[in-house]
């Protein structure tokens, strides 16, 4: 089980509490589908992906990427079992969409970008920490039931 | 994966604008790193201290800046360019090179900091293709 500290639960939640999950979740997922194109493969039916200009107006796209926010907002509301939260998601990016877990460490890697650049200088190092011991803790659980 | 003229274009003008704050920036890029990935300390152990703004962070943020300030120089034939550094890292510090991606996202983090509206999605490819070609470069000479 994953121990987090007061202080990575506060920041986690101070983060999540400020953020506009319509604007992070396109902005992250574009972000990703513009700077690892070969991640738009899972996205054939998402539309025109013709060029960065496109993505960033694919309304398909902008709607994904919120439901992905709202997606880890549920790992924050469920921060001390994030592995069983997932565990039927974990599958469902298995079996069904057949997602190579090493796509989840990229748009983590994302939303870390677009975040920091949203934050700014309060995107502190200790923040950067706590944030990406939560994204590495949500990767794990979605990658966890790959078979 | 190779470099556009636009990437390198791209490169050169965040480059250009960011030269004069290398020291800081390489600071803090290596404090994050550190921070974030813990492992990467086990190459300074050496170090007094391993905390952000201790002296041989920054002056070791400071020297990977420069080296990757002369890389901007040299990015039409890094693998020459950069043949002495690679060296180094293969025969000398012997970094693994998983670790120059673990930098590289710092690198991009401290710039959408710096850059929160110009370091686009756009921008951010053609830096982060730059950064890769730089570390497949440094360790051209590993094995």
């Amino acid at each position: 089980m994953v121990e987090w500290t007061d202080s990575e639960r506060a920041i986690i939640t101070s983060i999540f509490s400020n953020l506009d999950y319509e604007e992070i979740g396109r902005k992250s997922l574009c972000r990703c589908l513009i700077v690892y194109p070969w991640t738009q493969r899972y996205f054939g039916g998402f539309g025109n992906l013709y060029n960065a200009e496109t993505i960033l107006c694919n309304p398909l796209i902008a709607a994904h990427g919120t439901k992905i926010l709202h997606g880890l907002d549920r790992a924050l509301k469920n921060m001390d079992d994030i592995k069983n939260t997932y565990a039927e998601l974990s599958l469902l990016h298995s079996d069904k969409l057949h997602v190579d877990p090493d796509n989840f460490r990229l748009l983590a890697d994302c939303l870390t970008v677009v975040i920091a650049a949203k934050m700014g200088p309060a995107f502190t190092v200790d923040t950067q920490v706590a944030w990406q011991k939560f994204l590495s803790v949500v990767v794990s659980a979605l990658g966890r039931q790959y078979h | 994966m190779s470099l556009t003229p636009k990437d390198k274009a791209t490169v050169k003008l965040f480059w250009g604008r960011m030269s004069g704050k290398a020291e800081l920036i390489g600071a803090d890029a290596l404090s994050r790193m550190l921070a974030v990935y813990p492992q990467t300390k086990t190459y300074f152990s050496h170090w007094k201290s391993l905390s952000p703004g201790s002296p041989d962070v920054k002056k070791h943020g400071k020297t990977i800046m420069m080296g990757i300030g002369d890389a901007v120089t040299k990015m039409d034939d890094l693998e020459r360019g950069l043949l002495t550094l690679s060296e180094l890292h293969a025969f000398k510090l012997r970094v693994d090179p998983t670790n120059f991606k673990l930098l590289s996202l710092n690198i991009l983090v401290v710039m959408a900091i710096m850059f929160p509206d110009d370091f686009t999605p756009m921008a951010h490819l053609a830096v982060d293709k730059f950064l890769c070609a730089l570390a497949l470069a440094l360790s051209e000479k590993y094995r």
